[in-house]
């Protein structure tokens, strides 16, 4: 990480490279070094949303086993879904989702959702405040963290923040909470590495649902003065109004939806350019020691309706990321606190409990379910929970790894140890993407005439979206930039490249399109 | 939305406004809303403590007591300066003080550090002040009398600086005509405006004419003095300087000893000239002159208005608090606790339409303030190092804030104070706002740090000194009553308490049971980070609102 957030730190992405950077030329690091200094977190358009379900979800309902479901029936009679309700996976029969997750249930069949089954931590801890710490930090059981991992990771990628952010590589917030509260996630170590965004985007309402109106007095006359400079103050308002402003139109949400309307806020962020990398929003109600479901019909009551607000949202953002072109940009993840007791209580509820599962979402996850059913013995009483099978820092590790291309070491750096590696998301978001370059051919930049003399044509190609072509000269610096724009759809371009007053040697021309990026070397000779 | 008082308070209130609310003692509610108001406008900040004991008293007895003189202060600035390599060129060690040694070294660095010395000194009378408005009203004459030490470090020894708080102080709460002839005489301020080169010969109007437009009569609609007032007044101060020791001293030979005639504004006075030491007595004539207009003594109102209760001054408040609280001073000699007893036992100041959170806090106020109302914990009186490393921290935030102890810009005091029509709005700009707030989410998360010392809230120990920290409800009602003079609707408070107390649980028992955890066991560092870091959150929260701007 070294390497590459100092270049982050001494180069704004448009701005041209120095020659000499603490007395070295950036030659001495290396071609391959530099290139691949460019290719790192900050550099992809990638974006995470963690999706907070606050209360501790009840995983046994919410993905429900069909292999041992006689087991899990016995165990919940009170509150079971009835085996001919539950909703059935494409190839996949050990569980099913609850009736009310038709939407996350198109989501997996159209292979864009991956579940893990039972994501928890070694000696959980059953209070809502502390678990909600130990997800939100990446701490250890008996471990305190003041940082978030969020926090850390984007501290980590942008390095010195908050001290000269915004900047030409970093216009935009690092991180974005939809709500007015900043989540524990987003602290970093120099502070909070995200800003706090409305649902409606309105920054006239920035802190909304606690603006009590100001009276006509002298103190509401003060009031007044204070709330228009605070408003003036963010110095990330005009981005963000902005970004919001690009976007008219977007495909339909629920309406009464809580979740769906922050997630609709995040698709029209992301789709109105900024370069936020990680989203975070959440949803309440899940603790539900009573009442979870309707005495008699199991498939409805509290957590039936929370379950589809939340696939409801889901499936809507997702058509909408389809809708706006940006599918392929973005990653989304749902978590509690913790998952609930294996047996129900007699208030057709569940208590506190340990693991749960977790979804995973996206163009980019590889569809499919990790882990398996647990085992549900009938000796089980009242107090026992569900054994872990994946620790939750394992899902972290591998989203920084796999989406947002995280060298393992920092990502050591970020979680503090080695977690095992889950093959959740497709490799090929990081590495140049091999489905696309075989669907696109592997020349996706050359230039005719190559050896040149004064000009000469490159040609490219693009998957549509953001795309880049960059041209540097042996010492890594840039050039010129005669490509920097989004395209509505895959095609070939070509442009004239003028490099009259360029001394003659060799340049690299350097495509950069979603998650590939290729290099390509011309030559300019004398005449 | 409803006031604390009650919801036909307000049209009750409103038409007492619109009618002029008196200066009749108040008569009604004295409970913490109205407790912590008084504190708040006297006192910087309202300390849980101060909140409990003043509650104890009535209105009166408390305004009373409020305005009681404290003791003189019984320390002096030390060196604190002796540091990377610089030494007190006059000898004086390290942590000792400079304020006896070399007074005549004219040295502009080493009185530089000694002037930082002094605004960290008295930012830490302002942090350690009693129950008392001594420190508010000698930081208010401070401004009245302006002067900005660091321009005059070629000219000014240190040492006169804390000379000047000490006569500010001294005087903040006695007599105003004394007080500004203590002023006049004062070393610093001869130096300063240039009455040290007054002299009969080549009089210097620059004194003579801040004492009447600055300090006594103003630039108001009620004032009319002249330009030969000015010129007249500067004869009358000719010969007051001071000697080689920087010690005041009248010279009888630099002064004009003919008779000075002033305008009709001043019932055309003719002050006589005398010769001789006698010539020293003359300045007398001229402040009596002064203080028998009309307008001295509303000017001075004003201005406490303006600092106290709320800085638009409407023709009601000109004709029925001004007016009226202006003779009371003159009646009284101007005798300040006379008038300031006066305003704050008014109907006036307990409106809480008009006296209500309408000041915006300076940013002493609110460093100050947030301080004492969080109980930060200071170290030990007797470690002095650590002591002025804290009293920089705030000293150097303050001058971020744009309000620097001893550096106020112009003769006129903090444009807050003074520049028309924006005054107190004045402190806040989209810079300060923002280092306001990012200042507070440091004291409330790791603290700012000077010299490995720190200076944090703890917002555990302030939810302790709560009556019900265990009840989420109670919790944040008890400390808006402190934090906030902006009442909040419920359903404001209901989003504080589920949104960021609870972070989105929906529960009060979580809180309570958490809470509950920690205080069985303080030592649990698990236990205690689960507290501390929702409390954390609401009081980060609360404090990045504009209203926590209002007192």
């Amino acid at each position: 990480m070294e390497r590459r957030n100092f270049f982050k730190r001494v180069i704004p992405a448009t701005a041209v490279f120095p020659s000499l950077v603490n007395g070295f030329t950036i030659k001495a690091f290396g071609a391959t070094g530099f290139f691949e200094a460019l290719a790192g977190a900050a550099d992809n358009d990638h974006v995470l949303v963690l999706i907070q379900l606050t209360g501790g979800n009840d995983g046994l309902n919410t993905f429900v086993p069909i292999s041992n479901y006689s087991d899990y029936y016995n165990l919940r009679s009170n509150i079971a879904i009835p085996s001919d309700k539950i909703l059935k996976l494409d190839n996949y029969e050990k569980a099913g989702l609850h009736p009310a997750m038709q939407g996350m249930q198109q989501l997996y069949n159209d292979e864009k959702l991956s579940i893990l089954y039972s994501v928890g931590y070694p000696s959980p801890n059953q209070s809502h405040f502390r678990s909600t710490d130990i997800w939100l930090t990446g701490a250890d059981a008996d471990q305190y963290l003041s940082t978030g991992w969020t926090g850390r990771f984007l501290s980590n990628t942008y390095a010195n923040f908050p001290i000269g952010y915004p900047n030409a590589t970093m216009p935009d917030p690092l991180g974005i909470q939809i709500g007015s509260v900043l989540s524990t996630g987003f602290m970093g170590p120099g502070g909070f590495t995200a800003m706090a965004v409305p649902t409606d985007a309105d920054f006239y309402n920035l802190i909304n649902g606690t603006l009590d109106p100001a009276p006509d007095t002298p103190m509401g006359n003060e009031l007044t003065y204070l709330r228009t400079v605070a408003r003036q103050t963010n110095k990330y308002a005009d981005v963000i109004v902005t970004a919001a402003k690009k976007v008219s139109s977007q495909s339909t949400y629920p309406d009464n939806n809580e979740l769906a309307a922050q997630l609709k806020t995040v698709a029209r962020l992301v789709a109105g350019g900024l370069k936020t990398k990680v989203y975070m929003v959440s949803t309440g109600g899940f603790d539900t020691h009573g009442g979870q479901v309707q005495v008699g019909n199991t498939v409805s009551g509290r957590h039936s309706d929370l379950l589809k607000g939340v696939s409801d949202a889901i499936a809507a953002f997702c058509a909408d990321l389809q809708y706006l072109g940006i599918s392929k940009r973005v990653v989304g993840m749902t978590f509690s606190e913790f998952g609930r007791r294996i047996k129900s209580n007699g208030s057709a509820g569940t208590d506190h409990g340990t693991a749960q599962p977790v979804f995973v979402f996206g163009d980019y996850v590889k569809s499919g379910v990790l882990g398996n059913p647990p085992d549900l013995p009938s000796t089980i009483t009242a107090d026992d929970n569900l054994p872990m099978q994946y620790d939750f820092r394992s899902v972290y590790s591998s989203v920084l790894r796999d989406w947002f291309c995280v060298e393992p070491t920092d990502i050591t750096t970020i979680l503090y140890k080695n977690y095992q590696y889950l093959p959740f998301l497709k490799t090929t978001a990081c590495t140049i993407g091999a489905d696309e370059l075989n669907r696109l051919g592997t020349n996706l930049i050359i230039n005719y005439p190559n050896p040149f003399v004064n000009s000469t044509t490159i040609s490219f190609k693009t998957m549509g979206g953001h795309t880049l072509v960059q041209v540097f000269d042996p010492t890594g610096r840039l050039v010129a930039v005669p490509v920097d724009k989004d395209y509505d759809g895959e095609g070939a371009y070509t442009i004239t490249f003028d490099g009259q007053r360029l001394s003659s040697g060799v340049y690299y021309a350097r495509l950069q399109n979603g998650s590939v990026q290729q290099v390509r070397a011309m030559l300019k000779v004398r005449q | 939305m409803g006031y604390r008082n009650n919801a036909d308070g307000i049209t009750k209130h409103r038409s007492k406004f619109l009618f002029g609310a008196s200066l009749n003692e108040y008569t009604g509610d004295w409970s913490t809303p109205q407790v912590v108001h008084l504190l708040k406008r006297t006192l910087f900040g309202a300390k849980i403590e101060d909140v409990n004991y003043f509650s104890t008293l009535s209105m009166s007895d408390a305004v009373d007591e409020l305005l009681i003189e404290t003791a003189a202060p019984t320390t002096q600035p030390l060196n604190n300066y002796n540091v990377d390599g610089y030494t007190d060129p006059t000898g004086v060690p390290a942590w000792q003080t400079w304020i006896n040694a070399g007074i005549d070294f004219a040295d502009s660095d080493m009185n530089q550090r000694r002037v930082d010395s002094m605004r960290c000194w008295w930012m830490g009378q302002l942090l350690n002040q009693n129950r008392s408005i001594h420190e508010k009203m000698t930081l208010f004459w401070h401004n009245h009398f302006a002067s900005d030490a660091g321009a005059h470090t070629g000219d000014i020894p240190a040492a006169l600086w804390y000379r000047q708080y000490l006569t500010l102080r001294s005087n903040a709460l006695g007599n105003f005509k004394q007080l500004v002839k203590a002023i006049t005489l004062d070393p610093a301020m001869l130096i300063f405006l240039n009455g040290n080169t007054n002299k009969k010969t080549s009089p210097n109007e620059n004194y003579g004419r801040e004492l009447q437009e600055l300090y006594s009569v103003g630039k108001g609609t009620g004032s009319h003095y002249t330009e030969a007032d000015v010129q007249n007044a500067a004869r009358v101060l000719t010969g007051h300087t001071v000697d080689s020791s920087y010690n005041y001293y009248f010279d009888p030979a630099e002064h004009d000893d003919k008779n000075k005639s002033f305008s009709d504004f001043y019932g055309s006075t003719i002050i006589t000239g005398r010769s001789g030491p006698g010539g020293a007595n003359e300045v007398d004539d001229l402040l009596n002159m002064i203080f028998n207009t009309d307008e001295s003594a509303k000017f001075i109102c004003r201005k406490l208005y303006n600092f106290f209760v709320y800085y638009k001054i409407t023709d009601d408040v000109e004709m029925n608090i001004i007016t009226p609280l202006a003779q009371i001073f003159r009646n009284s000699g101007y005798d300040i606790k006379t008038v300031l007893a006066a305003l704050f036992k008014s109907e006036h100041f307990f409106d809480l339409i008009n006296a209500g959170a309408c000041i915006i806090k300076s940013p002493l106020d609110l460093l100050v303030g947030l301080c004492r109302e969080y109980a930060v914990q200071l170290p030990d009186a007797g470690d002095m190092p650590s002591n002025y490393s804290v009293w920089k921290m705030l000293t150097q935030q303050s001058n971020t804030l744009q309000q620097l102890i001893l550096g106020i810009p112009l003769v006129a005091g903090w444009d807050a104070y003074y520049e028309a029509p924006a005054f107190h709005e004045l402190w806040i700009n989209s810079v300060t706002y923002t280092e306001r707030n990012a200042y507070t989410d440091l004291l409330i998360s790791t603290g700012d740090m000077m010299n490995m010392v720190s200076l944090v809230i703890d917002p555990i120990l302030f939810a302790q000194k709560l009556p019900s920290p265990d009840d989420p409800v109670k919790l944040i009602d008890d400390s808006l009553n402190i934090l906030y003079q902006v009442p909040l609707s419920d359903e404001s408070k209901t989003y504080l308490k589920s949104s960021v107390l609870l972070s989105g649980q929906t529960n009060d028992y979580y809180w309570t049971q958490a809470w509950a955890t920690y205080i069985a066991n303080p030592s649990d560092t698990i236990a205690r980070q689960t507290v501390q870091t929702r409390l954390q959150s609401l009081y980060k929260y609360l404090m990045n609102l504009p209203e926590y701007h209002l007192s």
